[in-house]
Order: structure tokens, then sequence, then C-alpha cells
């Protein structure tokens, strides 16, 4: 993936995501919205960036084995970039379809593992990019024009 | 309708400590799929739903809702309603199942978000 040159960007914060941890799941888009919205991003804009990290976080949480969210703010956008530390998807084109989610029972009664994650990062997000590597991880760079 | 007057009105009881009762709900949304909630719900909203983990009011609190109104009385952990209260997060709670609710609501005049 095109390594940005971080330079540019005036804010760059890490948040390290914990796997299996649904009690902390949403600090990190929480302090994310907090932050931008005093930044003064407009509030339509500040909902897609909300949901798409929520739905990275929450993601981390059910199905990696770990990794982090790094936020950069630039006068122009948002970039929230993820990193895992695995497993890998093994086939993105299916796990990008809406609906189709690898998620165990025991995610799907507490509401989530719908197969919409992904989507909805994609849908609110500018620019949406994603690699992954079996056995690897997944990285995802979303793009918010502000 | 404010938070408070909705439940004065049918009777559902608030189960937040210090979480603004007097807030308004413009609108109302009534499902447990929490990724759908997260790209359907608006601000100021009231979200029905069955689930009472951390994770609704993460959800609530990420997209400014009003409320969350937990149906059939489901119980709902001390340290959950901690964190709502934290977040400024309205809980209230009824014996009535979500589809009474939502129906009250409705009848209220409380109409679904405008897309």
């Amino acid at each position: 993936m095109e390594e940005l040159r971080v330079n540019e960007y005036n804010l760059k914060d890490i948040y390290t995501i914990e796997a299996g941890n649904f009690v902390t799941a949403g600090e990190a888009s929480s302090n994310i919205k907090t932050l931008l919205k005093r930044l003064g991003v407009n509030s339509s804009k500040l909902r897609n960036i909300a949901i798409a990290s929520y739905e990275a976080e929450i993601n981390l949480v059910i199905h990696s084995k770990g990794g982090q969210m790094e936020l950069l703010v630039s006068p122009n956008e948002v970039i929230i970039k993820i990193d895992d530390i695995g497993p890998g998807i093994e086939n993105i084109e299916l796990a990008m379809k809406e609906g189709y989610s690898t998620a165990p029972d025991s995610i799907r009664v507490m509401g989530f593992g719908a197969g919409m994650g992904l989507s909805n990062m994609r849908n609110n997000a500018d620019d949406f990019k994603i690699e992954s590597k079996l056995g690897e991880g997944t990285h995802i760079c979303m793009k918010f024009n502000i | 309708m404010t938070i408070e007057q909705i439940a004065n009105k049918h009777g559902f009881a608030t189960v937040t400590k210090c979480a603004d009762t007097s807030r308004g709900i413009k609108s109302a949304y009534c499902c447990d799929l929490l990724s759908w909630v997260m790209s359907h719900g608006t601000a100021d909203m009231a979200l029905i739903t069955i689930h009472t983990h951390m994770n609704v009011i993460a959800i609530a609190a990420l997209l400014e809702m009003s409320c969350i109104i937990i149906p059939e009385n489901i119980e709902i952990e001390e340290s959950v309603i901690n964190k709502a209260d934290e977040e400024g997060i309205c809980i209230l709670k009824s014996q009535k199942s979500a589809y009474e609710i939502s129906g009250l609501l409705f009848a209220d005049g409380i109409l679904p978000a405008v897309k």
C-alpha cells in the first residue's frame, strides 16, 4: 500500500485495539470523533467518519488478533489507517459483499456479524482501500475529505 | 417530545441516573442488528433494542442518539448503566414489547428519521 507522507499531516494519533475486548470497543472511535469535532469537522462528515471508524474498530475486536488504528488529519482530509496482526482475509471480494460474514454465533447474538462492516466503511469513506494476506494481516486505509 | 414526557406518559422507567431527560426525541428506530443501526441511525433518535451490552451505548453515543428504550424489562447490568450516564445517553425501560413501544411512539407523532 502506498505510504503516506506523514509529515504533511498536522495531527497524528494511534490507538491500540485489543482482540475480543467488547467492553472497550468503541473507545478509539469515540476519541477520534471528539477530537475531530473539536477541530470543527462538520456533523455530516463526522457521522461518516464515526460509522466507518466504529465498524473498523469492532471488526478488529471481532475478527483480528489485535491491531491498531492510526488517525491522520490535514486541513483538507482525515485518514484512518487500520493495521492488524492477522489472521488475514482469505477472499476480500467475498468479505466485501453485504451480508457475508465469518463471525461466529457468539458474535451474532450481540447484534454483530451481519456482514455489513466492510461495506459500511466503503460507503462512508471518500476513498477506501483494503489489502490482506491470509496468515499475515489486513490493512485498510480510509480517506475522508473535510 | 422529550424523553421525560415519553417516560411519564407511558410509564417507562428511567434507568440512568444523570443523563438529561429533558432532551428531545426527533425520531425513533427499532432494530437489533447493530451494524444496521450504525448505518441507519441518526442524531436525536430513540433506539428500541433488546441488546443491553456496552456496545449499544457506544453506538448511541457515536450517533448522538437521544435515548435507548429497552423492552420487556430486560435486565441491564450496572456497568452498562454507568457507561450510559458517562456518555450522557438516557436509558428507558418498559415491560411492553419492542412492537408495542414502537406503536406508542408512532402514535405520539415520533416518526422515522427523514433520510
